[in-house]
């Protein structure tokens, strides 16, 4: 009898959390595109997002900065449309577009409505976009000027300067770490946008990412739309490995912020990483739980140091960085520092305890509907499963992947993979600061 | 079996339409608490938002800020519930939470599974009356405020030029203060100054409640009802009016700070919406708006950025809507080898342009266009449309005003569009400031750094 009941109650546990998650549809389009759609007609619209293997870590070393030039003028002109063209027509139909770049990931995507009007002329636009594009020579000389301006512009601002300083320190000549240099994008020739096109917007390397008002028919004729014309491309080549190990260094940066900026890291883990779930909690645990972290009840509850203090792993398709991060004044860098470390040393050498870790798996858990409470966030979910080639069941894995991490796993995980004492640390207007070591 | 009937017929209709702007209900309980329920049952969660109508324009000179610094100390515990443990709740029942502050109003805010909706209320009613303001917390979270006046203001150039603006702009509306202080003010302020603002404003007749999502709105105010319908009101200090007597002549100021580009503000002071059925030269603004720079080929970087290649990046907006007047703000970046003057010259000739020939058919069917497609995606999100509500609770027009202000724009003729740029672009009106960027003294020189491409 009571098994009985256990077992009807599991069927209802099991229904609902069914129908709590999207149904993903996957395919391939006779492109050789791989297709995600989650069919979904409570409003009339459509978000279309399509993502390429072509972020900056696939660029040649000696013309780096290609990739993200050519993932930002995809729109610049295309078969029949110039820029301005575009922008007018998509706006004409109340159509947004947006451009996605990432070391790993370049891409395009596109909301609209989804009327057939409406929808139609967005999509060939997106198509064109994406398969015809012109690369106008003038455009480039154009923006060439404007992203030189910025980079300089970026270089006398404390975190931009940071981040330089993290990313070469944690990554060395990896591209994971590299920042373009005004140098790099001088160099850029139309050519060389072209050529990186060729290479690595093919079909084959193409996530096609599809949320919202449309049939699985209509689906299906708008991924091959999409992606029937892109370059008859081999997927594209692997990037460089990440280097794991470290040595601890130490930069001071002088700075007139009245604020130092802290960065403390390494590398960290990648998408597929089999310790993913026991680092993901150990770490909304560590700092990334918002207000109820570690770090912000010892830098900002306690000794009211920081407005933002924060830790994460950046899961890419090779290990991306564990950064921890605070902005203090001046004067008390060297104390906010020195806590920070000594929270972070005293997590991986203790661990957590069963209450925090308890604490976290409700927060995990009990948010996950609001993970996936828009289009916007499902279609987002669409592209990273579909470039990282997680399981289709992620979403509906990740509630159970969370609730069995123990706290045995999360000591024994970050014991492993996270090293403070060979960690670098980036301090950008410190007070004591030597310029630029 | 009647219930089953009309949700049928209500689903059918909502199939059609997708009436942008059904199911709003509201009630005001006997303490004056305005409650307002949206409700959209897509996914299975909701959010909580409490408004107070209290924001820095409020504040008095001496204690710039104090609406901020008191919206930090609303996170510092209760009798019932001790520092600490109102996040610590929320986050154990998978919610997330924060607050902002603005001029106008402050909001308090939760996002949570549907069934959370009895802790969040348990949590935000007990502290609009019970909170305990200690005098060591106020020292350590007034540090923290600080720190986010440098990190936000004082270390970003920007801001910082905003801040001046705003501070020149006006010479008598509050308007002219920042919301998160001066530091001046930060320093000396003490826990009795937050607690003087709390036990001024913080009462059920100064607040509106907005929840939207999976709810029922019946549920809703049965549980509004028990959980602040306890708490009893108190008088309310008389609002002051303030005004801005129109400017006389232009304004023209420099920030000197950190920075390798030189940049360009120009705000010209316009009136906000005060009856949204009857007002005409906010909308008209508001069109303006979009057709300078709606989209990315609109007339602004079009000519500047892309034809003339003046400015490497330019905008302009203005917001309608506010307790105060507002300002048609456009703002840019000199290209390499331009000055700010030269931006400024050529941003003129574009103000002159709409001035003297208006503006198209088709530029016009545009903005009107995107108007009616942000009104679908805004669907997407609950939280925005709660956010829209309080928001227009808070400045007085009322969450009714949201349709006929949609209706209102879609009626702008391009002739009203015209007569509001030669209304509004006029140097008496018109304050401007500049950047001179300074160089990072005893920074070392090489070339080349940005913000990491991931």
């Amino acid at each position: 009898m009571r098994a009985n009941i256990l077992f009807i109650l599991s069927c209802l546990f099991f229904a609902n959390n069914a129908l709590a998650t999207p149904k993903i549809q996957h395919w391939q389009a006779p492109s050789g595109a791989q297709v995600y759609f989650v069919e979904d007609h409570d409003l009339p619209m459509l978000d279309v997002a399509v993502t390429f293997r072509a972020g900056n870590s696939f660029d040649d070393e000696a013309k780096f900065g290609v990739a993200m030039m050519a993932g930002g003028m995809l729109d610049a002109g295309v078969e029949g449309l110039s820029e301005d063209e575009i922008g007018l027509k998509l706006a004409d139909i109340g159509a947004q577009k947006g451009g996605q770049f990432d070391a790993d990931r370049a891409g395009m995507s596109i909301r609209t409505l989804s009327n057939k009007t409406e929808r139609d002329v967005a999509l060939s636009i997106l198509a064109k976009i994406l398969q015809q594009p012109l690369f106008p020579e003038a455009v480039l000389m154009r923006e060439k000027v404007r992203m030189i301006a910025a980079l300089k512009e970026a270089e006398t601002k404390p975190e931009s300067i940071a981040a330089k300083a993290f990313g070469k320190a944690v990554f060395g000549e990896h591209p994971y770490g590299r920042t373009l240099e005004v140098a790099d994008v001088e160099k850029i020739q139309r050519a060389d946008l072209v050529s990186f096109y060729q290479r690595n917007y093919g079909a084959k390397a193409a996530v096609v990412a599809l949320m919202g008002d449309i049939t699985r028919a209509e689906a299906e004729m708008i991924a091959q739309q999409l992606t029937a014309n892109l370059p008859a491309s081999s997927a594209s080549r692997l990037a460089k490995l990440v280097k794991m190990h470290i040595d601890a260094s130490e930069q001071r940066i002088s700075h007139p912020a009245t604020q130092s900026h802290i960065l403390i890291g390494a590398p960290g883990i990648a998408r597929n990483d089999p310790d993913y779930f026991p680092l993901y909690v150990g770490n909304y645990i560590l700092g990334g739980g918002g207000f109820v972290s570690r770090l912000m009840s010892e830098i900002r509850e306690k000794r009211g140091m920081a407005y933002s203090v924060y830790s994460y792993f950046m899961p890419m398709q090779q290990p991306g960085a564990f950064q921890l991060g605070l902005q203090t004044k001046k004067e008390q860098a060297s104390e906010a520092l020195k806590v920070t470390r000594a929270t972070l040393r005293e997590f991986v050498e203790k661990g957590v305890t069963e209450k925090e870790l308890k604490a976290a798996k409700d927060n995990l858990i009990g948010g996950f509907s609001l993970r996936i409470d828009s289009n916007k966030k499902i279609l987002d979910y669409l592209s990273v499963i579909g470039f990282y080639n997680l399981p289709l069941t992620y979403l509906d894995d990740f509630s159970g992947k969370i609730d069995k991490v123990t706290v045995v796993q999360i000591s024994d995980a970050f014991k492993r993979r996270v090293h403070p004492d060979a960690m670098a640390t980036i301090v950008v207007g410190a007070p004591e600061a030597k310029a630029g070591q | 079996m009647r219930t089953g009937l009309w949700s049928g017929v209500a689903g059918v209709l909502l199939f059609g339409l997708v009436s942008a702007n059904a199911a709003v209900f509201e009630k005001t309980l006997s303490n004056g608490l305005k409650v307002i329920v949206k409700e959209d049952h897509r996914a299975p969660v909701l959010v909580q938002q409490i408004w107070y109508r209290a924001g820095s324009m409020d504040e008095r000179t001496g204690t710039t800020g104090v609406a901020h610094v008191l919206e930090h100390m609303m996170f510092k515990g209760t009798k019932a519930v001790p520092m600490g443990e109102f996040s610590k709740r929320i986050a154990a029942a998978g919610g997330r939470e924060n607050a902002f502050t603005s001029y106008d109003y402050t909001a308090y805010f939760q996002q949570l599974h549907k069934s959370k909706l009895p802790l969040a209320m348990q949590l935000e009613s007990d502290r609009m009356s019970n909170l305990n303001l200690k005098a060591e917390e106020f020292g350590k979270e007034i540090k923290v405020v600080m720190e986010e006046r440098r990190m936000r203001t004082d270390d970003e150039p920007h801001a910082l030029m905003y801040e001046k603006l705003m501070a020149a702009a006006y010479q008598e509306h509050p308007y002219q203060h920042p919301i998160i202080g001066w530091m001046n003010d930060l320093e000396a302020m003490t826990a009795t100054d937050a607690q003087e603002w709390y036990k001024t404003w913080y009462t059920p007749n100064n607040a509106v409640l907005v929840v939207a999502g999976d709810v029922q709105a019946k549920e809703v105010f049965k549980l509004a009802e028990k959980n602040y319908g306890k708490i009893k009101a108190r008088p309310l200090p008389v609002r002051k009016n303030f005004t801005e007597q129109p400017q006389v002549g232009i304004k023209r100021i420099t920030i000197k700070a950190p920075a390798e580009l030189p940049h360009l503000v120009m705000s010209y002071h316009t009136p906000t919406l005060r009856d949204a059925a009857k007002d005409s030269l906010p909308y008209a603004l508001e069109v303006l708006a979009g057709i300078l720079d709606g989209n990315e080929s609109a007339r602004l970087n079009k000519a500047l950025v892309r034809e003339q290649q003046i400015a490497s990046d330019i905008g302009a907006g203005y917001d309608s809507t506010a307790r105060g007047p507002s300002m048609f703000t456009i703002e840019g970046t000199p290209s390499e080898g331009k000055t700010v003057a030269d931006l400024e010259m050529a941003i003129r000739q574009q103000l002159m342009k709409i001035i003297q020939d208006g503006v198209s058919a088709e530029e016009l069917q545009r903005i009107k266009a995107q108007v009616t497609a942000n009104e679908v995606y805004k669907l997407d999100s609950v939280f925005y449309q709660a956010m829209q509500i309080g928001q227009m609770e808070s400045i007085g027009l009322g969450h009714q005003a949201i349709p006929i202000m949609l209706k209102k724009l879609q009626e702008v003729t391009g002739q009203q569009v015209q007569d509001a740029a030669r209304e509004i672009f006029k140097d008496e009106n018109l304050t401007i400031a500049t950047l001179d960027p300074q160089p990072l003294s005893g920074k070392s020189k090489k070339a080349g750094v940005t913000a990491h491409a991931r």
